[in-house]
Formats: C-alpha cells, structure tokens, sequence
C-alpha cells in the first residue's frame, strides 16, 4: 500500500509544490502575455488530468489490492469507455493547440510599425546594429568580417549610416514593438531575454527573426541559449528598456559605420609624448616594474590597451576598492583627454620591444596548468598569443606576478565586476574555473612556458597603424 | 546480406523454422563468446550497455557535482563538462536504452514469446553483437584522444560539432561519427532480424493479435529505428564530408574563432532536420519496448487481461507512425521557417492522443484486477507516474508557443529525463526484477528490490521534478555555471545542489541493485518454472532457463492470446497461452475440488 | 524531407493495411484452435526474402533521405551551380542495366538447375557491375580532371556522395556475389544455391532502379 501512499503524496505534493515554490516566471517585462495565458491554460489542463490519473491509479491500487478470495475480473474492451475517453482526450488537445497556435500566428507576424534591431552573435559576445536614419540595414556577408570590419559589411550606401555597438549592451525604447533580426558570425547562438519569453536561433549563413515590445522599463540580462561552445555560460548581454527620449539620446551618442571608418588611427608620435607619464612607474620601454606593481605593457596588443584605458578613464576599473593598484592607476588614465589620445599611446606603446620576462614565482606547475589552460586557450589561443576576434588580449610575454594579481581579481571579483567591463564580466565567469591558488599558480606557471610570439605582435601592431 | 540464415525447408507444411539448424557448439568460447544463441547474445547485448551504461552514470555524477557544488573540483572544467553532457546524453539514448530495449530484451524475448528456436539468421545476430562491441569501444576510446571527446552536446549540431570552441573537434568528434557508424551498421544487422523473426518464425496459432504487447512494442520499435537511423547515418557522413573533405553540405561561410572557413552556402537548419527525423522517432524507439514490456507486467501482477488489447497495439502503431512527422517540434525556435510551427505544432499534439489511451489503459488493466505488489509491479506502477508527469510536461514543449520561453531551459532536461530516462529505465529494472527468475533459475532479493525501488523512484523525482520549474524560471541548460546571473534567484543553487545530493543517493543505490543481480544468481531462492504465473510462451519452456533451441522436441502451440487472466467459468487463475480448450476443461475437472491455482 | 515522408506513408500504408486485414473483425481474447497451416504466411513469402525486403526498406530509407537532403539544400542554399552530368554515366547505365539481365537469368538458370548458364550469367552479370563501377570511378576521375571538385559547389559534392553511395551498395552485393560464385566453384548445386541467386538478382534489381531514381534526379536538377 505504500505506492499507494506515495502516488498520492507525491501528486499533491507535485501540485501544492507548484503553488508554494518560489520559483515561477521572471516577472514579465514584455507584451507577450499571451505566452505566459497559454502556459497558465496547460498548467490547468495538465494539472487536472496529472492529478485526475494518479488519483485514480491510487485508489485503483488501494481497492484492488491483492486478496486471495478474490479474483480480477475479465474484461477484454469496453468500446464505448474508450471512445469516451479518446473524445474527451481529443477535446483537451484540441483546447490547448487552439490557443497555442493562435498565439502562434502573432507571434510569426511582426507588426508593421515595429523598428528593426539587428543582434550578431559570435563566440561568445553579442553586438548590434540599428538601420539608421534611412530605416535600412546595409548589406552583410560573413565573408567580408575581419577584425576591421566584424560586421561584415559590404560596400553599401545603405550601410554607411547603419549605426555599429559593438559592446552587448543594448538599449531599446519602451512600448514600441521591436523586430530582432539575427544572424550569427560563427555557430549557432540563442539570443534570450527571460523576461521577454521570445527567443530564436542565431543561425550562421541566414538571418532569423523575432518581435516584442518591451513594455517595462528596466534592465534585463541577455543570456545564450543555444550551446555554441565552452563560454556559451559566459556569453552574456544588457538590454536596458528606456523611455523613448532617454533612448534618442543613448542612440546619437553611438557611431556610425561611417563614422567609426573615418576614425583617425592611433599615432605613435603623437603617443610618445603622452607616454611619458607612464614610463615613470612601466618603465621607458614598457617593460614593467615589479617594485612599483607596474604590469609590462610592451607587446600587448594595442586594442586591448585602448580598452583598459578607457575602463580605467571611465571608473570601470581601477573603482574597486580592494583594487589597490587598479587605484594607483586610475589618474593616469584620467589625464589622456580622450578617445584620440588613449589610440595614440596604446599605438606608441605597440612600437615598444618586446623583451621576455624573468619567472618570479615557482610555486605553480606547468604541466597542471597546462591541463588548466585548456580553457584559456579558447579566448587567448593555444600559444596564448591573443584572439582580437574572441576579445581575448595575449598573456604570452606577461609576467608571472602580474597574471597571478589578475587572476585572483577576476576570481574575487575585484576586477571585471563593473557593468560596463563586459569582457571583465565574462573573465570573472571563466576565472571560476580555477578553484584555489594553486590552480591559479599552476596556470601562470604553464603561461610562462608559451613562446614570446613576435613575429605576429609586429604584424598586429603594423595592421593597427596601417589603419 | 540474408543467406546466412543456414535454415532447411524439408517439408511443405512445416513452419519454415520448425526444425531450424541450429549451430551447437561445444567449446566454453563458442558457447558463451561466439554464441549463437539468441538469450546468450541477448545477455552479452545486456552487461555491454549495463557496463557503457555505467560510464554515463559516472558523467552524470560528474555533472551533478559541478551544478551543485560550482567551482570545488578542478577535474570538471568547462569542457569536460560539455564532454560529460554529450557523452551522457549518446551513451545513455543510443548505447543503452536501444541496445538494453532492442539488443538485449529483444533477443531475449522475440524467440521466446514468438514460439521460436531462436532469431532467423543466427549468424547474423552474433555479428550485430560484435558491431555493438566495437560501437562501444571506439566511443570509449574517444575519451583518451587528444582534446578528449566531442563536446557538442548529444545532438552535435554543426557548426560546433567541427568548428573551434568546441571541445574534440577533431579525434574526439571522428571516433563518434565512426562509432555511430558502426552502431548502426550493427543494429540493422540485428534489426533485420527481429523483424524477420516476428513476421515468418511466429509458432504455430500465434497470430498477429495474440502477440503479447512486449513484442509489438520492440517489433514496432526496430521498425522506427531500421527507417530512421539511416537519417543519423546519412547526416554524420555529410558532416564528415564537410570536416575531411572541405564540403559545404552544413557549414555555412562563417568565422572560426576570427578566422575565415573555407565553406560556403551550407545549411545548419538541413543538419537539424536530418538529426530530428532520426532524433524523434528514437525517443519512441526507447518508449515503445518499455509500452510493452510494463502492459505485461502490469497484467501479469495484477492477475488481470490488458484492457483494450487491439486499441493498444493501434496505439502503438499509431505512435510510430506519427513519430516521423512530428521531428521539427525540436526545432521551434531554431529558426527554420516559422511557419512549420503551426504543422509540427498540431501533429506534436496529436500524437498525445494514442499515447493518453495508452496510459487509460494501463490504469484500467489494474482496474477490478487483484494487484501483487510484486518488485516488477512496484516499478511499474512508479512508470504510470513518472511516465504521465514527462507525457503532460511533453504538451509544454510540443505546443509551439508554449515552447518559446521553454525551449533550451532546465524545463526541456526535466521533461525528457521523466519521460524518456527515468521512465524507461524504471521498465528495464521492472523487466530484469521480471524476467531474472527465467534467465538464471533463480529470484531476486525481494527487500534488497524494494530498497532500490523506493530510492530510485523517489530520488528521481527529487531530481527531475524541481528542473521544471527553474526552467519556467528560466534558468538555460548546457551552463557550465550561472555566476552573477540577474534573473536567477540564488534559491536555485540551493535547489542545484539538493538536487545533486539526490543524484548522488540514486546513482549509489544502484549499487544495491547490481550487489541484488550478483547475489541471487549464486544464492537467490529457486524460481521453478514459472514463479509470476504468467501466461507468455517463455514461461511455458521445459527448462528454466531455457537451453538453446527455448523449447523442446515440439514447438508450442498456441491456442489463445496472451493475457488469458481470471478467464471467467475456469477454476485457473490463469490459463498459458499453449493451453488447448479442451485441455483447460479437463484440468478444470481434475481441480474440482482442490483450491483454484491462486497464486501465493 | 516530401520524398522521404511519401516513401514512409507507402510503407506504412502498406504495413497498416496488412496489418489490419489481420485484426479486423479478430476478436483476440477468444480461444480457439488454430487448425490451419503451421505457417504465418503464405509460401513463397521466405524468411530470406522477407529479410532482403527489410534491408531493401531499410536501403530505399537511406536513398530517399539523401535525395530529400539533396533537395532541400538545393532550396536553402543560394550557391547552387548545377553539374553538367559526364556523358560516360549513359553507357555505366546500360553496363549495369546488363548487369541485372545477367543476373536475372542467373536466377532463371538456377531454378531450371543450369550449372553452365548460372555460371555464365554470375560471371557476365558480375563483369558488367564491376565495369559500371570502374566506369563510375573514371566519371569521378573526369569531373576532377575538369576542374570540378568536390568541395567547390554542392550540386557536385551531391553528385559524389550519392554516386559514392550507390557504389557502396554494389560493392556490397559484390561481396555476396562473390561469396555465391565461390560456392559454385566449389561444386554446390544451382538448386542449392536458388534462395543466394534469387536474393542477388532481385539486389540488383532495386540498385538499378535506385540508380535510374538518381540519375534521372542529377539530369533534371
């Protein structure tokens, strides 16, 4: 009898859980309640059928219970008991399709007046792309993306005004309907928004669509949700609903495509001057100073630079405040007045020699932290060279004790946690990976056994003057 | 391919397979390595997809340990977990339950409920098992190549199956397309069998529709999969053409990790629907034997006639056939046309019709019968449960705009774990609790039974049952961790890691079970014959367990169908399938006065 | 996937009407003795040829997904260029049209139990098949030599994966044929060697209409 007991104490309680968990829903940012209304409509159906069956199959199992005296009573078919319940059967299906599909045919059709948002996936980043003033997406092709170009875009007049954010984060207007376009650069992605309930495939090669109209205002985390390769868990985004002003200003103040082609590149002569600052404490030659907690800046790529001085001049890093060094760096950064001299430095800094590192610490071993690096290997590449396209700066070259400080930020979370240091976010994520110290230890030791790649650290830094 | 089957037609009239030549060989290798034998082969399938099947359980372990306990063991990384999923999730659909449903319960049972000597191409039965081996084999090595095994998750979706990013895209990722390979090579070796084997080798008075519900369950099942592998075969040797030989069938022009491929044009979405055309009709490939297998032991234990015998095999068939338009609800928000939504959407829900009745029926069978609480029973009834809670989460998922918020979160791991792990898997213990007595001679533990079976029941549902809601919470699957996830509530580790202890519980408890197996086959208490008092023609054998060749001089004669249970106007509670009309009259005059053959 | 889902509903028409001649008006709860034949079916309907049937189901299945996949991708790609089918596939036609009379009067020469004309026939039947292969071989050689190469387009990987495909096939019947003229070389009888023959012949058979299906397919598209 003791099945007996579990059916129905596990059916009610299955039931009586749904109620009282607290797990539901994400409140409801969107206007698709009409999903959440078919999901509540199955809820009920299947609910009071689950209940209706275990029910049933409990008493079943009480009243019929083994009895000697007793014995099962012979009944092959009862015609009209089963093409009851196949009636009734149908009825229920039929109840919850109709809903389903006619929520179905809204959700297919984009309306009219939606503007059109374009989402580009990669691994394992999101950026995005508006039409523009002239409501038109300029042509796309993954053939034409390089790391000049990671739109793809083609020389097109209807894609010179197509605005470019490359960062993943997004910002739409409240209550105006929204039609996502997707396409991926690499493999397959799902772009998600719990909140909204709409989601799609990101396929390579084609483009995909769905609607919404954020009815909230608010902040909602995009999340991957289609496995597109190790840092899909990583892979995350911002969308922040605002009101339509707030966003007309937000969207002014991002470039263009053809204003971002017209960027003047960086100038090393120009940098020198700048850099002057910074070689008190990184050295003339960048090579970094250990006494000062100086990290090496020779050969790092000059992206990546301008990215960390632009963190650094926003208060994205170096705010943290067990982030001592981080702090120390912060008004140097301050001082370069703007975009145009963070490029210049960073491009100066790329004429700098790149000269190996000394070891300072033993304590990691290499060969465990070979096994470690595997992970990084996807983001920085398997030499630790770098990968512009992942986002992913070199360690190659970098000393020991400098690797080690960052890594233990990034675990801690005393670097990367800022929202607006989207990269710094995922590298909080992925430092996880490295459960103590000595995993730590071992996957600097293991770093510190990769070649110094040079001969590509010059034609990365002649491309970025080139530009 | 089918003249192996070393068989003589001598008379016109006799059964093809009356007097099949058997290879009786003498030697322990040729007896039990080499065999045959269809129940020796059955056996081999059996401890080879046990033994595989234990590899996955392992992973899942693994896999729990992550989920619950983030960022504490530094064995799982993220690609070892993504290896682990994908490793899990093949070895337990493909290498166990289609081999332990098809390969060994199959084999075991086709020739015995038919009424046959053994399959009809012996040979080629003995191969199939050796192809399996070697599946198995190369799919374990995969583990030990550089860059480990593919991490593409079990449906290995290109372009990540063989693009950078992804873990063992090169020896990982071959050695499963090879293994697949010879997977299904062999299975239709065996396949071909227990097809042939239902339709020419059925004894003499077994109709179609006395077969007992064990058989159309697995006949109709190799018919799927017979049909449906080749849509996997044909798939991975595209793929494999894209990733050696530089052709575009599935892989589109794209970017590997900031480089340009060399493809161009492919179609993920054309992979896809290959995979599903394959992928869903497995799902019922590994549900129907186990529809079967539980209406005979439901009807066995509760003394009872299956309820509605013709509307269930209608059912079944009605399924199988159903389950090859139904694929692309897999594929709702993949961004194929969405207009495809409103098709797959509707056939996705009719196939819940075949499917409730079958579920109507079972409860019916049980219905007025008189219910032994058997071990088998007790799984089978926790089936009923857990099989009705996956079917109604199913009507989530295959309801095309309910699937939308659903779709790739936590609700879709719940669902098909209760409907197509843990609900099979329940049948297969029920089944081995069911048939070991037959296999062995000898019962299993009764009270060490009841332990596994209220552990695994109960802990399973502590494990699948909460994943529907973090999925309705939204909580993506395939995460190697959440982090600093703003729309997850912090509750959810708390319930990750319970989660985890319950899978820890579940995956120990087992160990009872196979500590069960090993015991009672030295020490179990005798079984006799037939200890169920069940009426299928294997329980009728004149040995237990039965020699090669299952029955003795004469093959049994049928005269009625196979849930003959409490037939009113007899003194038997039951009457076996081989039992003659007028036979049952004489035992019923020999019984007047004795107590009716009750079981005790 | 039209293609494939029409040969399943043929095969589960088929199946399904069977199967209901079987239980229509069957009522299986009633006993009763079953006095007729020992057999489940009629006759000719022989284990072998039963199990050559299920492998042919199982062959048309891979065939009819590959051709499905073939349309499909030629509707989703944009990158289609079709492949100007080589004239040498006309007389590998014939070669393997001959290759199945051969063998049919293999079949026939076996029933009439004609040692010499069986193994004329498997000889001949088998020269012609290995000739349709080479010639198949040398088809692909000559695509290559032009410059069209397997990776360029996939009108022209289709062309080598469904070609490759159906050679399998062949190669794979070979193997049987081989195994059956060894039998002969070695002094069975042709009545002995009836049910391998007839399992051959009737191989044959379905690979050249299969190869008809699909050469028609890479001539029109």
């Amino acid at each position: 009898m003791a099945i007996a007991v579990a059916v129905i104490l596990l059916a009610m309680g299955s039931v009586l859980f749904f109620f009282f968990s607290p797990w539901y829903l994400t409140p409801l940012a969107s206007n698709w309640g009409a999903i959440d209304d078919t999901i509540q409509i199955t809820l009920w159906v299947t609910g009071a059928v689950f209940l209706a069956v275990n029910l049933f199959l409990a008493h079943v199992i009480i009243r019929y219970r083994f009895s000697r005296r007793r014995r099962s009573q012979y009944d092959p078919e009862n015609k009209s008991l089963e093409l009851w319940l196949t009636g009734l059967t149908t009825l229920g299906i039929a109840g919850l399709l109709a809903p389903g599909l006619l929520v179905w045919g809204s959700f297919v059709s984009p309306p009219d007046d939606a503007h059109e948002v374009e989402v580009v996936g990669q691994q394992w980043h999101w950026s995005f792309r508006f039409p523009g003033e002239d409501g038109r997406f300029g042509s796309v092709h993954n053939r034409f993306m390089d790391e000049h170009n990671p739109f793809g875009m083609v020389d097109d007049p209807a894609g010179q005004d197509d605005i470019l954010i490359s960062t993943p984060h997004l910002v739409l207007p409240v209550d105006r309907p929204v039609k996502m376009v997707l396409r991926s650069k690499d493999v397959l992605h799902n772009v998600k928004v719990a909140n909204f309930r709409a989601k799609m495939d990101m396929v390579p090669g084609q483009t995909s669509f769905f609607w919404f109209t954020p009815t909230e205002v608010g902040e909602y985390e995009i999340v991957c949700a289609q496995l597109c390769g190790i840092a899909h868990f990583a892979m995350r985004g911002r969308i922040e609903v605002v009101d339509q002003e707030d966003f007309d200003a937000w969207l002014t103040e991002q470039p263009s495509y053809a204003e971002l082609a017209a960027l003047a590149p960086g100038d090393p002569e120009e940098g020198e001057a700048r850099y002057t600052s910074c070689a008190a404490c990184h050295g003339p030659e960048g090579q970094g100073n250990q006494d000062l907690n100086a990290p090496k800046l020779a050969g790092l790529d000059a992206w990546y630079l301008e990215r960390q001085l632009a963190l650094f001049r926003s208060g994205a890093r170096g705010t943290h405040e067990d982030d001592i060094y981080g702090i120390q760096m912060r008004p140097f950064a301050t001082m370069l007045p703007d975009r145009q001299a963070i490029a210049d430095v960073s491009a100066y800094i790329g004429t700098l020699p790149d000269r190996p590192v000394q070891a300072s610490l033993d304590e990691g071993d290499p060969e465990r932290g070979a096994r470690r690096y595997r992970t990084c290997a996807n983001c920085h590449g398997q030499q630790g060279q770098g990968i512009r396209a992942t986002n992913g700066p070199r360690l190659a070259g970098l000393s020991d004790w400098y690797l080690e400080r960052q890594l233990q930020n990034f675990r801690k979370g005393v670097r990367g946690r800022h929202r607006e240091d989207a990269y710094g976010n995922q590298m909080i994520e992925m430092a996880q990976v490295l459960v103590d110290d000595q995993a730590v230890s071992d996957v600097v030791a293991y770093i510190m056994t990769l070649p110094l790649p040079r001969v590509e650290m010059a034609a990365v830094s002649s491309d970025g003057v080139e530009e | 391919m089918a003249e192996h089957g070393q068989h003589s037609v001598p008379h016109a009239q006799a059964g093809e397979f009356d007097n099949m030549e058997l290879v009786h060989p003498k030697t322990f290798l040729g007896k039990y390595v080499w065999s045959q034998d269809a129940k020796v082969i059955a056996i081999q399938y059996g401890l080879t997809a046990i033994a595989i099947g234990l590899v996955a359980l392992v992973l899942s372990v693994l896999m729990r340990l992550q989920l619950g306990f983030p960022n504490t063991f530094s064995l799982i990384d993220p690609s070892s977990y993504l290896q682990y999923v994908t490793m899990h999730g093949m070895i337990m659909v493909v290498y166990l339950l289609t081999a332990l449903f098809l390969g060994a319960f199959g084999n075991y049972l086709i020739p015995l409920m038919c009424g046959a000597r053994d399959m009809v191409f012996p040979y080629l039965n003995m191969l199939s098992y050796w192809f399996y081996l070697v599946a198995v084999l190369i799919l374990v090595a995969s583990f030990f190549v550089p860059g480990g095994a593919t991490g593409a998750g079990w449906t290995l979706y290109p372009p990540q199956a063989i693009s950078p990013g992804t873990p063992g895209i090169h020896g990982g990722i071959l050695l499963m397309f090879a293994s697949l390979a010879v997977f299904i090579a062999g299975f239709t070796m065996g396949g071909l069998n227990y097809v042939v084997t239902v339709l020419q080798a059925r004894t003499r008075g077994m109709t179609l529709m006395r077969l007992p519900l064990t058989i159309w369950g697995i006949f109709m099942a190799t018919v799927m999969a017979l049909l449906a592998f080749p849509a996997l075969l044909v798939a991975i040797l595209m793929m494999l053409c894209d990733m050696l030989l530089g052709t575009s069938f599935f892989m589109p022009e794209m970017l590997n990790l900031g480089e340009p491929s060399t493809h161009e044009g492919g179609s993920p979405l054309l992979y896809q629907h290959l995979f599903w055309f394959f992928g869903h009709p497995e799902v019922y490939i590994v549900a129907l034997p186990a529809f079967g297998i539980v209406s005979d032991i439901l009807a066995t234990h509760a003394r009872k006639n299956i309820f509605g015998y013709r509307m269930m095999v209608w059912a079944i068939i009605l399924i199988a056939v159903l389950s090859f338009v139904v694929w692309a609800h897999h594929m709702f928000v993949s961004g194929m046309n969405p207009y495809f939504g409103f098709l797959f959407a509707t056939t996705t829900l009719i196939i819940a019709v075949p499917t409730a009745i079958k579920v109507y029926n079972w409860v019916l069978t049980l219905w007025r019968g008189n219910i032994r609480m058997t071990v088998p029973m007790l799984f089978a009834i926790g089936f009923i449960f857990t099989f009705v809670n996956g079917g109604l989460s199913g009507l989530f998922l295959g309801n095309v705009t309910v699937d939308v918020p659903l779709a790739d979160t936590y609700f879709v791991v719940g669902h098909f774990h209760m409907v197509m792990a843990v609900a099979p898997v329940l049948v297969v213990f029920g089944a081995i609790y069911h048939w070991y007595p037959k296999i062995t001679g000898r019962m299993l533990d009764d009270t060490l039974g009841k332990i596994h079976f209220w552990v695994t029941f109960l802990g399973t549902y502590a494990i699948f049952y909460p994943m529907h809601f973090m999925g309705f919470a939204g909580v993506p699957r395939r995460y190697y961790g959440y982090g600093e996830t703003t729309f997850i509530p912090d509750s959810i580790q708390t319930l990750n890691a319970f989660m985890s202890v319950a899978a820890i519980i579940v995956a120990l408890v087992q160990l009872v079970f196979f500590y069960n197996l090993v015991r009672s086959y030295f020490r179990g208490r005798e079984a006799g014959p037939n200890p169920w008092q069940a009426t299928t023609l294997e329980w009728q054998t004149e040995h237990t367990p039965p020699r090669h060749g299952n029955f003795g001089t004469e093959l049994p004669v049928v005269y009625r169908w196979a849930y003959d249970y409490g037939v009113p106007g007899t003194k038997h509670d039951f009457i076996p399938q081989n039992m003659a009309p007028d036979e049952v009259e004489r035992a019923d005059r020999v019984d007047q006065d004795a107590p009716g053959r009750l079981p005790s | 996937m039209t293609v494939t889902l029409v040969f399943l509903a043929v095969m589960m028409a088929l199946f399904g009407g069977w199967l209901f001649s079987h239980s229509i008006n069957v009522r299986p709860w009633e006993a009763q003795v079953t006095g007729r034949s020992r057999l489940q079916m009629p006759a000719g309907v022989t284990a072998s040829r039963v199990g050559l049937g299920v492998f042919l189901a199982v062959a048309t299945s891979l065939f009819a997904l590959t051709i499905s996949a073939y349309l499909m991708r030629q509707e989703m790609g944009h990158d289609w260029r079709p492949l100007a089918v080589p004239g040498l596939l006309w007389w590998n036609s014939v070669c393997l049209v001959f290759g199945s009379v051969a063998l049919q009067s293999a079949w026939k020469a076996a029933r009439r139990d004609d040692a010499g004309r069986l193994r004329l026939g498997l000889l001949v039947g088998g020269g012609f098949t290995i000739a349709f292969i080479l010639g198949q071989a040398l088809a692909w050689w000559q695509l290559q030599a032009r410059g069209i190469y397997l990776s360029a387009n996939p009108a022209n990987a289709f062309f080598f994966l469904l070609t490759a495909l159906h050679v399998l096939h062949l190669l794979g019947g070979l193997f049987a044929w081989s195994r059956s003229l060894l039998r002969l070389q070695r002094g069975a009888t042709p009545r002995n060697m009836l049910p391998s023959i007839e399992l051959c012949a009737l191989y044959w058979h379905f690979l050249l209409v299969v190869w008809g299906i699909l050469f028609a397919l890479l001539l029109t598209t």
